[in-house]
């Protein structure tokens, strides 16, 4: 165990490396960050002095060497707009995400898994068939199409909930939380929804096809033939079984949605991470493109670890090798 | 409450969806596109954070909304000499924090100028002309320069003036904290989420007219359509950069009011003029796609041709919906040096083949005309127009539009043989000469946004006069007779100045300004005039 994840450690800090290198390389075959955030009237003088104080006049190599050297204490820079380090941005903007992600992750599960059971135990019914069809919707709408109808629906048309934002927040340990208030919650719905709809479709299918194929399986025959109730044979022999598939894919939805929730963030003005992203993408800010990225590997070989340690729990057939 | 009776009677009739006008008297939210980055007046030079920086500070030199100066934190200001300048202070101002306003702070302000560390794009070169400063009394000071230099008073109305005791080490991360934005302005800062919304209060102890909201929360929203949605729903009581494709619908909608007016930025066509005569511009082509081996832009008769080919009026009135004014120069009418007998360049098809033919292109050549896609209102859109107008005369054009990232820094290497872009300009003929059309010099500074590398040496020294020409009324003559000759030697393309647009609910007031910035000290109720 403890070499798997020895094993697993190094192979994370590879990859980091691998994706700071090609983020310095990209952004520098991108462009010059003092041409964008320049004011468009500074004269040469100042986009030198400019240039000179981002230290952007420097070689490509040495830039990547001092940055490499800082980031070993723990420094990743300082953004080039806001003057502020890059980690303490993304940190300021993480909650806002990692709350939306969470909302929409559990939404997902806890809509998702049980209208899937229905759908695969009752394949035939008009109800399985309804949401059937409503999960190609969920699948094929577009993100941004659908948070702007939830806008005009629930905010312009009926005025149920607020538009836009983040509603009122609670300081818990440094950090603001919307779950704990009802204006933090309304202002959560819908974008969590937005962020929702997509996973609940996959949950369904994922489900749905799980219980189907297990269904047909001797040990679910031989149980009912043993007499067990059809409860007992649906959650406890066909639930744990299907449940492999949901975890993985659950899982790297998770991280998907806290690191590129871009689209729902932007429409819906909520203050997380991924419009910091997006901004710094359009400003060439590398700082914060480079350890925004840097935090996402690490968050996705976390995320994998913890799918995989789950595997472990659910079906003892898996054993931790990394082989 | 001063508002509330006369306004509940008004907007009884006129604003029933919005209901409570009386507790909206006394909140603004404002929802504005484009993000602010900093609360320090003098890190990050962006019309965002000007804006903001107008609510909490103050300059020496005001702007009225029509761009015209006024006095500020000054009651008067003159040349006293070749070289220096005297301005008067405003008595009895005095900082949120209880600070009087004296001359050390002006002091202080200057010198901090070039000494913000980290600044992407700083305030320095408005400190960079004044060799030394002298304080006369507490309430007068001296700016000493090396030449006579008459743009300091422009230049002092983008300096937002500081504490001298409060700010002495302030840093950046203090000023974006809200714990060290402290000026002498209208609003004080209660808080500040970065990317998110600024809270501000009224200053019950402003000097000058009192902001008319008691509270004020300025949103940033940076999707177009969100805002809207947000001012439809009633979550927003105001917002800016109102997308072009929604007008029609919102001018008719009873609960909102626009509020607009012609701005400072044009939209116009650079061309490359770094490629000689005899030489191949990067993006141009006979008809069949081999190399042209001449630069045709180099001849004035192409340039003109390809600006009579421009249908100016159906850009405006079809894709950007009216709000933009077709204009041969950068200056619009009413502006100090707006040159009043050049216009907008007529439509002139005929014309355009004729003068393309005189000049040895009977059947036009091949172009790219390159464009940005996410930075100017329709930019894409605008330039696919030109494409499909230019071919109209036989110059078969291909656009390309490319993220902003990517096109400026390509534009500021001269590697396009024609492109789009925008200049919002200060109200003074010098500053779009010296940044565009005047010949590319480090020594001088001039010609740092000369992405077509034009050089007209008679321009050049035009500008050179008007530069150092302290007399108001021969400047402005100079600085027109710069202007029309190079806009007769089609220097640019000019296509159109954009309009300002602001929408809020029935029952505000806005007044709106030329340099696009949105303050809260702008809108008022209505009741209130």
């Amino acid at each position: 165990m403890s070499v798997y994840l020895l094993r697993r450690l190094i192979q994370a800090v590879g990859v980091v490396l691998a994706m700071s290198l090609i983020v310095f390389v990209g952004v520098f075959a991108i462009g010059d960050p003092v041409e964008i955030l320049i004011s468009p009237d500074a004269d040469q003088m100042e986009r030198e002095r400019a240039i000179k104080a981002l230290g952007l006049d420097l070689p490509l190599w040495q830039q990547y060497g001092i940055f490499l050297g800082k980031a070993l204490q723990g420094d990743l820079g300082r953004s080039f707009v806001f003057n502020e380090p890059a980690l303490t941005l993304i940190m300021q903007r993480m909650p806002a995400t990692l709350e939306l992600a969470l909302a929409a992750t559990f939404g997902a599960i806890l809509i998702g898994l049980p209208l899937g059971l229905y759908a695969g135990l009752r394949p035939n019914s008009v109800g399985s068939k309804a949401i059937m069809a409503g999960s190609i919707l969920g699948f094929s709408l577009p993100t941004f199409w659908v948070g702007l109808m939830l806008i005009m629906v629930f905010a312009v048309q009926l005025g149920w909930l607020p538009s836009t934002g983040r509603g009122e927040t609670v300081t818990i340990l440094g950090t603001r939380w919307s779950f704990f208030t009802m204006d933090g919650l309304a202002h959560m719905v819908m974008p969590a929804l937005n962020l929702a709809l997509f996973k609940i479709s996959l949950v369904i299918r994922l489900t749905r096809a799980g219980v189907r194929e297990t269904m047909l399986m001797d040990y679910v025959k031989f149980a009912r033939a043993k007499g067990l109730s059809p409860f007992r044979v649906t959650f406890v022999h066909v639930f744990k079984n299907i449940l492999i598939p949901v975890v993985t894919v659950t899982g790297l939805e998770f991280g998907s949605t806290i690191a590129f929730s871009v689209v729902t963030e932007s429409i819906f003005a909520w203050p997380g991470m991924g419009k910091l992203i997006i901004d710094s993408i359009n400003v060439l800010d590398r700082p914060v493109i480079v350890a925004y990225l840097m935090i996402i590997v690490l968050m996705f070989i976390t995320i994998n670890l913890i799918v995989d340690l789950t595997y472990s729990v659910l079906d003892p057939r898996v054993r931790l090798e990394g082989k | 409450m001063r508002y509330s009776i006369r306004t509940a009677a008004l907007a009884g009739v006129s604003a029933i969806a919005f209901g409570a006008a009386g507790a909206a008297a006394q909140n603004l939210t404002i929802g504005v596109g484009s993000p602010v980055t900093s609360l320090d007046p003098h890190y990050h030079q962006l019309s965002p954070n000007n804006a903001v920086s107008d609510m909490i500070f103050e300059k020496l030199i005001d702007t009225d909304a029509a761009a015209r100066n006024i006095p500020g934190l000054a009651t008067e200001w003159r040349a006293v000499g070749p070289t220096v300048w005297e301005f008067k202070l405003r008595p009895g101002v005095r900082f949120h924090n209880g600070n009087p306003f004296t001359a050390e702070d002006v002091a202080f302000t200057i010198q901090r100028l070039p000494n913000v560390p980290n600044s992407p794009s700083s305030y320095a070169a408005y400190a960079r002309p004044i060799v030394r400063m002298e304080i006369v009394d507490p309430l007068t000071i001296r700016f000493h320069t090396a030449a006579p230099y008459p743009l300091l008073p422009l230049d002092m109305t983008n300096v937002r003036i500081l504490d001298a005791e409060t700010h002495a080490t302030a840093t950046t991360e203090q000023f974006n904290a809200g714990t060290m934005a402290i000026g002498t302005g209208p609003f004080r800062v209660q808080s500040h989420r970065s990317g998110d919304r600024i809270e501000f209060e009224r200053n019950a102890a402003y000097w000058g007219t009192a902001p008319a909201f008691q509270r004020v929360s300025y949103r940033m929203i940076t999707n177009d359509a969100s805002r809207t949605a947000s001012l439809l729903s009633g979550d927003l009581d105001f917002i800016d950069q109102v997308p072009t494709t929604d007008l029609a619908r919102l001018r008719a909608d009873q609960r909102l009011a626009l509020s607009e007016t012609v701005g400072l930025r044009l939209i116009f066509l650079g061309l490359d003029h770094l490629r000689a005569a005899g030489e191949n511009s990067p993006h141009i082509t006979d008809n069949d796609g081999r190399p042209l081996g001449r630069n045709p832009l180099k001849d004035v008769r192409v340039r003109r041709a390809l600006s009579m080919a421009i249908d100016r009026g159906a850009i405006t009135s079809r894709i950007m919906e009216g709000a933009a004014t077709p204009s041969g120069q950068f200056l619009p009418p009413g502006t100090f040096s707006h040159v009043a007998d050049v216009p907008a360049p007529a439509f002139d098809p005929d014309g355009a083949r004729r003068l393309l033919a005189e000049a040895g292109y009977p059947n036009g050549f091949r172009i790219q005309l390159n464009s940005p896609n996410d930075r100017y209102i329709n930019d894409a859109r605008i330039a696919q127009a030109i494409g499909a107008m230019w071919t109209r005369i036989g110059v078969r054009t291909t656009v390309e539009a490319q993220t902003w990232s990517i096109f400026v820094n390509r534009a500021a290497r001269a590697e396009y043989s024609a492109h789009l872009i925008g200049w919002g300009s200060n109200p003074d003929g010098s500053h779009p000469l010296r940044n565009i059309m005047a010949t590319v010099s480090s020594e001088r500074g001039w010609g740092a946004s000369n992405r077509g590398r034009y050089s007209n040496t008679e321009v050049d020294e035009l500008l050179s006069q008007a530069l150092v020409e302290l007399d108001e009324p021969r400047r402005e003559q100079i600085l027109i007779r710069a202007q029309r000759m190079a806009h007769e030697d089609v220097a640019v393309i000019p296509l159109h100045i954009q309009t300002n647009i602001w929408a809020m609910r029935r029952g505000l007031t806005h007044t709106p300004r030329v340099d696009e910035l949105t303050r809260a000290q702008d809108v008022r109720p209505a009741a209130a005039r």
